[in-house]
């Protein structure tokens, strides 16, 4: 008989093999990327040069962070999620609600003193995510409705929200740009010293800290692992699984929510239409990338971030933006593919007959 | 009779340590209905699987009608004619029963001829009187028309030997006595059927030959017309009669602390589960709950947990009502529970130690400050618990799912009898350990009842019943057959109310008077 090779999970991945597995597969989605780009007549050297020349200057490194904090925020609000097995699909509308919530409160809410405005906004921002991922938790907690359905569905609705008022009563007038104005400065939260960075990122980084703290230390962390492993043994345990879904979609959502406050506070300082720009769909697979964890979300969405960057800059070489898009898709979905080997290992199965094949 | 279809010569299948079958010899004739008898983990489903071509044996030899045959695999099986219906059914619950029939006939027609398929099925049915509407889908079907559906699977890809695992588990009484009949006609027609099954009567009344297997071995073969309860349960039990005393100079309390009274519940299936169950148990007692499995041993103990909801009747604690309360309250009251399947509702495999022993206490001020762990003090229990009943792991912050079973069970004590409980339900406690774990395990419960906890002992054992419990109740299709006092009983008495007979011994009073106002 034949051996024959099958999939097996691995146990116990080295710390080596998890940091070289990602750099492979990069490298294997340039190999990959660059026969594409010399058909089309680039030199693939030229552009991976150019692209690795951004990522490392000051100013495209600023720009890498800032297109990177709205995907740590979902990717952060989706691995919540997943902590306790809740596919939070709805991080999209939940980001365009939590910036439609904060710019509203920016820009038409009581003036205040600029710290109190700002703690305002944040809480704006967290609460309109929160309300969003609600009207999902509710029917899933009571009724064991379908989270994943609902909230990707909802996220039309809140994007057509958000789109409605960009195009209608919060645009900006005498503007082709389907904008709302920009929020007063005093509340625009300050750069760290001379970085140019935006302190927001701070707050993403705490945020990300007391996740983990959360995750690792708590009680309430400690029932959401519990439910994720087993909710049979939580029922046993008398916790309540309905509260627990309300609890995490709900602060899952708030999370999301904060990728507008970012926006608002710290980037843009205003609202756009199509902001959210599919962040809440990246943030599922930073989410998944970082192995659920707070603080690896932070450094694949820094990641994803100097993607973006990286693709936009290319085009100065020339190359349509389409290919551009091209090359950040294929290591994309590399790194992904990667993932795969990080999990499992192909194997030999051995014959019973004593076999051939060792 | 003629000669034997299919002849199991010496068949032996280990699994690691453990010898799932040793030297098995089974031989099955065309139209007999040959019943396997035997309690969990006997062997049972393991040989049919060697039979199947599920797994291969270490040892032993396979004969189709005289000839050598070697299936290795479940196609070799099913070429031969031997087809299973499985605990579990295999049907695609968003086709139809004749998508789902062709499925699995191993046609490699392109085109589907429904219109063909179907008045095969039809008339397949018709010919064993199996009432089965070829065009419903099967998610519109009830778990009897559904079974119905996988022996029709079979006939249609012609099968002559048909091997049902525990069909009447999943079955109303009439529903199961129309399959028999169904499973009588094939045997009529000639063809074999094989019934794994752990319900005595059921097999009297409705097989050819029975086959006892008892430790991976037949224990006795006989004709279904010379069976008796007495044999029967001989063999399964393994020990002929003699009555065995719980051997403790120690008399329990008189406190009532726990009594049920006509308490009914249901199973998941909606199906009356539990009826009427009434009694009580008093400090110090280890009630033991006899009978065999699937018979509301499960619902009992998750209606006292406060897992599953009564439809009728009423519990107590300490004369106290607390029918209605959660299963939180009901841990805080001094309620523990080793439930049966430990590995997924005693504890979290994928989690260590010291996470699993805070399962039911984490929100307490020993484990935690405002919502805070404290670590330490769960390092330290957990090293206490591991030194207080030696528990072998590789650390207290490895999964637990790594321990062996022995370990397990020892873990989930200890954090069940932690705090001394006032009533500790255990089901099946020693079910799957080694002798040495097992003896651990009961040494904890008498330690508790020395220590006043109330014990609910729930086995299919009933040596070990004798040797443990004070009284024990017989429980049969949900209803409690008659409670005992260990010293005025012995165990060919309780076999025969496990089979529903209700002898003409004495009953214990009633306990309600007692129990109720106290």
């Amino acid at each position: 008989m034949r051996g024959r090779v099958y999939i097996k999970k691995r146990t116990g991945v080295p710390t080596w093999y998890r940091i070289l597995n990602p750099v492979l597969f990069v490298m294997l989605a340039l190999v990959f990327s660059g026969i594409f780009l010399t058909a089309v007549g680039f030199n693939p050297l030229t552009v991976y040069a150019k692209m690795l020349k951004t990522i490392c200057s000051p100013s495209g490194l600023v720009r890498s962070i800032e297109a990177g904090m709205p995907l740590m925020l979902t990717g952060l609000a989706v691995a919540f999620g997943y902590r306790m097995n809740l596919n939070n699909i709805g991080a999209e509308g939940q980001y365009a609600l939590g910036a439609v919530f904060c710019v509203g409160f920016a820009l038409y809410g009581p003036v205040m003193p600029p710290l109190l405005k700002i703690i305002g906004m944040f809480i704006a921002a967290a609460l309109g995510g929160a309300a969003a991922s609600l009207i999902a938790a509710i029917p899933k907690a009571f009724w064991g409705v379908n989270e994943t359905i609902l909230t990707m569905m909802l996220n039309y609705i809140f994007l057509y929200v958000l789109n409605f008022l960009m195009y209608g009563p919060w645009k900006m007038l005498n503007q082709m740009v389907a904008q709302t104005r920009i929020i007063d400065e005093r509340y625009w939260l300050p750069e760290i010293g001379h970085t140019g960075i935006n302190s927001v990122l701070i707050i993403i980084i705490l945020l990300a800290a007391a996740l983990q703290f959360f995750h690792t230390k708590t009680t309430r962390g400690y029932q959401m692992e519990v439910i994720r492993r087993s909710p049979r043994a939580a029922q046993y345990a008398g916790m309540s699984v309905a509260r627990n879904i309300l609890m995490v979609l709900g602060v899952s959502g708030a999370i999301a929510g904060l990728a507008g406050f970012a926006q608002v506070a710290g980037i843009i300082h205003r609202v756009q239409a199509d902001l959210p720009n599919n962040a809440g769909y990246t943030g599922i697979v930073v989410a998944f990338l970082a192995g659920l964890n707070p603080l690896v979300c932070l450094l694949v969405g820094f990641f994803f971030g100097a993607l973006q960057i990286s693709a936009v800059a290319v085009q100065i070489t020339g190359v349509p933006s389409q290919v551009a898009m091209m090359i950040q898709g294929s290591i994309m979905l590399f790194v992904i593919a990667g993932e795969f080997f990080i999990r499992n290992q192909f194997v030999r199965r051995k014959t019973t007959e004593g076999g051939a094949d060792a | 009779m003629s000669s034997p279809i299919i002849e199991m010569r010496q068949i032996t299948k280990t699994f690691g340590p453990v010898t799932a079958n040793s030297g098995v010899n089974l031989e099955i004739y065309p139209g007999e209905i040959h019943a396997l008898l035997g309690e969990n983990g006997a062997g049972k489903s393991t040989l049919m699987n060697v039979l199947t071509g599920t797994y291969a044996p270490d040892g032993g030899e396979i004969y189709y009608k005289g000839k050598r045959a070697d299936i290795r695999t479940p196609k070799d099986a099913v070429a031969l004619g031997i087809g299973m219906v499985h605990q579990h059914f295999r049907l695609i619950p968003t086709l139809t029963v004749a998508e789902n029939v062709f499925l699995n006939s191993g046609s490699k027609r392109f085109f589907l001829k429904k219109d063909k398929i179907e008045r095969e099925i039809n008339e397949c049915a018709k010919k064993f009187n199996l009432a089965v509407d070829a065009s419903a889908y099967v998610w519109q079907l009830s778990v009897g028309e559904q079974q119905r559906v996988e022996i029709v699977k079979l006939l249609y890809q012609g099968a002559e030997i048909l091997i049902l695992d525990e069909p009447s588990a999943v079955l109303t009484p009439q529903e199961a006595q129309h399959m028999f009949d169904t499973l009588r006609k094939m045997a009529d027609d000639g063809k074999a059927v094989i019934v794994i099954s752990h319900k005595m009567n059921e097999v009297m009344n409705n097989a050819d030959r029975i086959t006892v297997m008892k430790n991976g071995m037949v224990g006795d073969t006989m004709l279904a017309k010379d069976a008796t309860v007495n044999r029967l349960t001989e063999a399964v039990v393994g020990v002929t009669a003699g009555t065995q005393k719980r051997s403790l100079d120690r008399a329990p309390g008189k406190d009532i602390i726990f009594a049920m009274e006509a308490v009914s519940a249901q199973n998941d299936r909606n199906l009356p589960a539990l009826r009427g169950i009434s009694f009580y148990i008093r400090k110090g007692e280890i009630f033991g709950i006899a009978g065999v499995a699937g018979n509301g041993q499960r619902e009992l103990a998750e209606v006292i947990a406060g897992l599953r909801p009564v439809s009728g009747g009423q519990i107590r604690m300490h004369g106290k009502d607390i029918t209605k309360t959660s299963v939180k309250e009901r841990i805080n009251a001094g309620i523990s529970f080793i439930p049966e399947d430990r590995m997924t509702t005693g504890l979290i495999p994928e989690l260590d130690m010291k996470q699993n022993l805070i399962l039911k206490h984490f929100n307490t001020e020993k484990y935690s400050r405002r919502g805070v762990l404290l670590q330490e003090q769960m390092q330290k229990d957990a090293e206490a618990y591991t030194e207080a009943y030696e528990i072998k792991h590789a650390g207290v912050s490895y999964p637990v799912g790594l321990m062996s079973g022995g370990n397990q069970q020892k873990l989930l004590f200890a954090r069940e009898v932690a705090g001394d409980p006032e009533l500790i339900v255990a089901a099946y406690p020693v079910r799957g350990l080694d002798i040495g774990a097992a003896e651990a395990i009961r040494s904890i419960l008498m330690e508790q009842s020395w220590k006043g906890a109330a014990v609910v002992f729930i086995s299919e054992e009933l040596e070990e019943i004798f040797t443990l419990c004070d009284r024990v109740g017989v429980l049969c299709d949900g209803e409690l057959m008659g409670i005992r006092e260990i010293g005025q009983t012995d165990i060919m008495e309780i076999g025969r109310l496990m089979t529903g007979e209700t002898g003409t011994g004495s009953s214990e009073p009633a306990a309600d008077g007692k129990g109720g106002d106290s």
